[in-house]
C-alpha cells in the first residue's frame, strides 16, 4: 500500500493476516485512499464490521475507532451508533457471507430505512474464514466445501437486491478496477442516505483452488473477464461463467425491462 | 482514572405525588428519570406499551433516539452501538425476543457494554401463552449465552419496583459496564396501582477516561476485578471493540491462554466484588420463624399473603423477598438456612431458582412451581407450608 496512506494504518500491527493474493487487502487500500481523498476526519468516522475474514479488513487495521461485531450483524450496530451519534460517519465493511446471508434482514431493512451508512461488501462469492461453504453468492456450478459437486442454488445479485430495497446510492465493481471502486467508495461516502458498493474481491484459498485456478493471476484474469461495465461497449466474456455488470446502478435500472417503477 | 461519577438530575418527567400507573410505564418513566436517551424494540406482548411510551417520550425529548427494528437482534446490535456513541440505551422484550437476542448479551458481557434490557416474562417454551404469566427466563439471562459471564438483574414486585428497580438496573450497568435487567412478569408489567416517581433521582454514569485518550485501556485494569475506563466513538480513541478476546487496548489474543483467562474472570469479578451493594432482600417476619417462604416478583405478594395468613393460624412462618435474582442471594439464603427447618420456594417456573437455592442451603428446600400461565395463590402456598410443617 502507498506510503501516504501508512498514516491511516494502526501502529503495532506486523502485517496483515490475509492469505497471498486475496482482494480483501486491495479493497483496505481502496478505503484509505478513498478515507484519504475525501479529507474524512478519522476521528469522526467508525468502522463496523462483522465476521469473516472481510471484517478484518477495518479491524484492527484502521487507526480509528472499529467496532467488531458478531456474524451478520454489523449494519444493525452501525445502526445505533449512527443514530446516537449522527455526526459520526460509519462505514460498515464486511463480507458477502456475513452481510447477505445470516445478515440478510438488516441489510435490506437499512436500505429501506435510507439512514446515512456506507456498507461496503467484499463479495468473494464464498465463506473464506470457514473453510470455503457455499455462500449465498456463490456462482451455479461452482464447487465449494459444501458443494463438491457444484452448486445449484442462483446466486443473489446484491446490487439489485439492495437497490430494490430502496438504497440511496448503489455500485459495482472488482478489486481489479481500484480507481473506479475508490471513487465510488466516495461517492458513497459523500451520499447522504444508504449507499451500498459491492467489490468483487477473490479469495485464491477457499474459492480459487476448488475452482481450478491454479494460480492467483488466473483467478484475477477470470474476475475482470467476467466484468461488464455499464454503458460501454465493452464485449460480454465469450466464456460461460458468471457475469457481472459493473458500474453504478440507479433504481431506473431496476424495471427496465418493461415493468414501470413503483411511485 | 476509573472512578464512575454519580449525579442527581431533576428529569421532567418526574411528579412527587402518588400516581396510578401501570408498571410497565413506570419502568419506563424510571429509565427516562435514570438517563436513559436510547430505545431500540420489536413489539412482543406483554413488553409492548414500554416501547408504546418510548416512541413518544423519547421523540419529546432533543437527545433522545427511538427506532424499531426488524427484529430483536437487531434490537439489542443497535442498543450496543448506541452505548458505545454514548447514550445509555434500553430495549424490552419477553421471551421469545428475549432468546434471540442471547448472542448480543454475550457481546454485551464480553465488550463490557452498559445497556438494560427489561423483560417482561409470559408463559413459555417457545410462543407458549403469550398474554399470560411465567417467570420462566430467570436461568436463561443467567447462563443463556454461551461462556461465562454474570449479569445484574433485578425482579419488582410492585409498580413502584417496576421504576424504581429500572433506575438500579441502569445505574449497576453503568458502574459496572454490564447488562443489566429488569427482569419482570406480566402479572407486575400489567398491574396497576399507585407510585411515587420521584423527581431526585440518584443516577451513575460509567467510568469514563481521565488522563490522555491514546493511553486508555477500555477492556482492562490492573485490579482483577476492576471496570476499565468507556471512551465514546468520535472523541479519537481509536477503539477497538471487539467480542473476541482481546488485551486491555482491544486488540484481538485470540491465542494467549493468559489474556482469555484474566478477562474472562475479570467479567465475573468486577460484578461480584459489588455484590453486597447489589444483592438487596426483604425480610418479612424471620426473627422468629420456623419455615421460611423465599419470593420474587409478583409471586411474592401471593407469599406475603399466605405467610400472614400462617401467622394469624399461630405458625412462625416468615418472608425472605428477593429483590435482586443475580448476582443470587447465596449469603442471605444460607444464613437463613441455618435458622429454620425449610424453606419453601414457590416460583412461576418448574423450579429454576429453588434448585440454586438448594446449593447454598442447609435446609431442606421445597420447590413450589406453578407453569399454568396463572400466578401462584397464596393458597397453594399455604398448603404446601402446612405439608412441611407436619
Ligand atoms: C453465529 C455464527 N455462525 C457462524 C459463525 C462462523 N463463521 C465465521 S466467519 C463465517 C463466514 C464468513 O464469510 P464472509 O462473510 O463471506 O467473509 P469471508 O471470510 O468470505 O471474507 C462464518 C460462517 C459465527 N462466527 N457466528
Ligand atoms: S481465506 Fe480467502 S478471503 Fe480469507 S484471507 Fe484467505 S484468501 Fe482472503
Ligand atoms: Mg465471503
Amino acid at each position: 500500500m502507498a506510503r501516504a496512506l501508512d498514516k491511516y494504518l494502526r501502529k503495532g500491527l506486523s502485517g496483515t493476516t490475509f492469505c497471498p493474493g486475496c482482494g480483501h487487502g486491495i479493497l483496505l487500500g481502496s478505503l484509505l485512499r478513498a478515507v484519504d481523498e475525501l479529507g474524512l476526519d478519522i476521528h469522526k468516522t467508525l468502522f463496523v464490521s462483522g465476521i469473516g475474514c472481510a471484517a478484518w479488513i477495518p479491524s484492527p487495521h484502521i487507526n480509528a475507532d472499529t467496532l467488531h461485531t458478531v456474524h451478520g450483524r454489523a449494519v444493525a450496530y452501525a445502526t445505533g451508533a449512527k443514530m446516537a451519534n449522527p455526526e459520526l460517519t460509519t462505514i460498515v465493511v464486511s463480507g458477502d457471507g456475513d452481510l447477505a446471508s445470516i445478515g440478510g434482514n438488516h441489510l435490506i431493512h437499512a436500505a429501506r430505512r435510507g439512514i446515512d451508512l456506507t456498507v461496503i461488501c467484499a463479495n468473494n462469492e464464498i465463506y473464506g474464514m470457514t473453510g470455503g461453504q457455499t455462500a449465498p453468492t456463490t456462482p451455479i456450478d461452482a464447487h465449494t466445501m459444501t458443494d463438491p459437486e457444484g452448486n445449484q442454488y442462483r446466486p443473489f445479485d446484491l446490487a439489485a437486491l439492495v437497490l430494490a430495497a430502496g438504497a440511496d446510492y448503489v455500485a459495482r465493481w472488482p478489486v481489479t478496477r481500484a480507481r473506479a471502486l475508490t471513487e465510488s467508495i466516495k461517492r458513497a461516502i459523500s451520499t447522504h442516505g444508504f449507499s451500498f458498493v459491492e467489490a468483487l474481491s477473490p479469495c485464491p484459498t477457499q474459492f480459487g483452488r476448488r475452482n481450478q485456478f491454479d494460480s492467483i493471476p488466473a483467478l484475477y484474469d477470470d474476475l475482470d473477464a467476467h466484468c461488464v461495465e455499464r454503458g460501454t461497449s465493452e464485449a460480454a466474456p465469450a466464456t460461460n461463467g458468471p457475469r457481472f455488470e459493473i458500474g453504478e446502478f440507479s433504481r431506473s435500472d431496476l424495471f427496465a425491462n418493461g415493468s414501470a417503477e413503483q411511485k | 482514572m476509573t472512578d464512575s461519577t454519580i449525579s442527581s438530575r431533576s428529569p421532567e418527567t418526574s411528579s412527587p405525588k402518588p400516581e396510578y400507573l401501570l408498571g410497565n410505564v413506570a419502568a419506563t418513566e424510571g429509565a427516562l428519570a435514570a438517563g436513559c436517551r436510547f430505545f431500540a424494540g420489536y413489539p412482543i406482548t406483554p413488553s409492548s406499551e414500554i416501547m408504546h411510551l418510548m416512541a413518544v417520550r423519547l421523540r419529546e425529548l432533543e437527545d433522545g433516539v427511538f427506532i424499531q427494528m426488524e427484529d430483536e437482534i437487531a434490537s439489542i446490535s443497535a442498543l450496543i452501538g448506541a452505548a458505545w456513541a454514548g447514550k445509555k440505551s434500553m430495549t424490552a422484550t419477553s421471551g421469545p425476543g428475549l432468546s434471540l437476542m442471547m448472542e448480543g448479551l454475550g457481546y454485551a458481557a464480553m465488550t463490557e457494554t452498559p445497556c438494560v434490557l427489561v423483560d417482561i416474562q409470559r408463559a413459555g417454551p417457545s410462543t407458549g401463552q403469550a398474554t399470560h404469566v411465567g417467570s420462566g427466563d430467570v436461568l436463561q439471562v443467567r447462563h443463556g449465552s454461551h461462556g461465562d459471564y454474570m449479569p445484574v438483574a433485578f425482579s419488582p414486585w410492585s409498580v413502584q419496583e417496576m421504576f424504581d428497580l429500572t433506575i438500579k438496573a441502569f445505574n449497576w450497568a453503568e458502574r459496572l459496564r454490564v447488562p443489566a435487567f429488569l427482569l419482570a412478569d406480566e402479572a407486575v408489567g400489567h398491574l396497576r396501582e399507585s407510585a411515587v416517581l420521584k423527581k431526585d433521582v440518584e443516577t451513575w454514569d460509567r467510568p469514563r477516561p481521565q488522563g490522555p485518550i491514546e493511553e486508555v485501556t477500555p477492556f482492562g485494569t490492573a485490579e482483577p476485578d476492576g471496570v476499565p475506563p468507556m471512551p465514546h466513538f468520535g472523541e479519537g480513541a481509536n477503539l477497538l471493540v471487539t467480542g473476541s478476546t482481546h488485551d486491555p487496548r482491544g486488540f484481538r489474543k485470540v491465542d494467549d491462554p493468559d489474556i482469555q483467562d484474566t478477562l474472562v474472570n475479570r467479567l465475573t469479578a468486577k460484578v461480584l466484588s459489588k455484590r453486597d451493594e447489589i444483592v438487596e432482600t426483604e425480610s418479612y417476619f424471620l426473627d422468629d420463624a420456623k419455615v421460611a417462604v423465599v419470593a420474587y416478583g409478583f409471586t411474592a405478594r401471593s407469599a406475603l399473603a399466605a405467610v400472614k395468613a400462617c401467622r394469624k393460624e399461630g405458625k412462625a412462618v416468615g418472608l425472605l423477598r428477593l429483590k435482586t435474582l443475580w448476582p443470587f442471594a447465596d449469603k442471605e439464603v444460607a444464613k437463613l438456612s441455618a435458622h429454620v427447618r425449610s424453606i419453601v420456594f414457590p416460583e412461576m417456573n418448574l423450579g429454576q431458582l429453588a434448585g440454586v437455592a438448594r446449593q447454598h442451603a442447609q435446609c431442606d428446600v421445597v420447590s413450589l412451581p406453578q407453569t399454568n400461565g396463572r400466578v401462584i395463590s397464596p393458597g397453594r402456598i399455604r398448603g404446601t407450608i402446612a405439608k412441611v410443617w407436619d
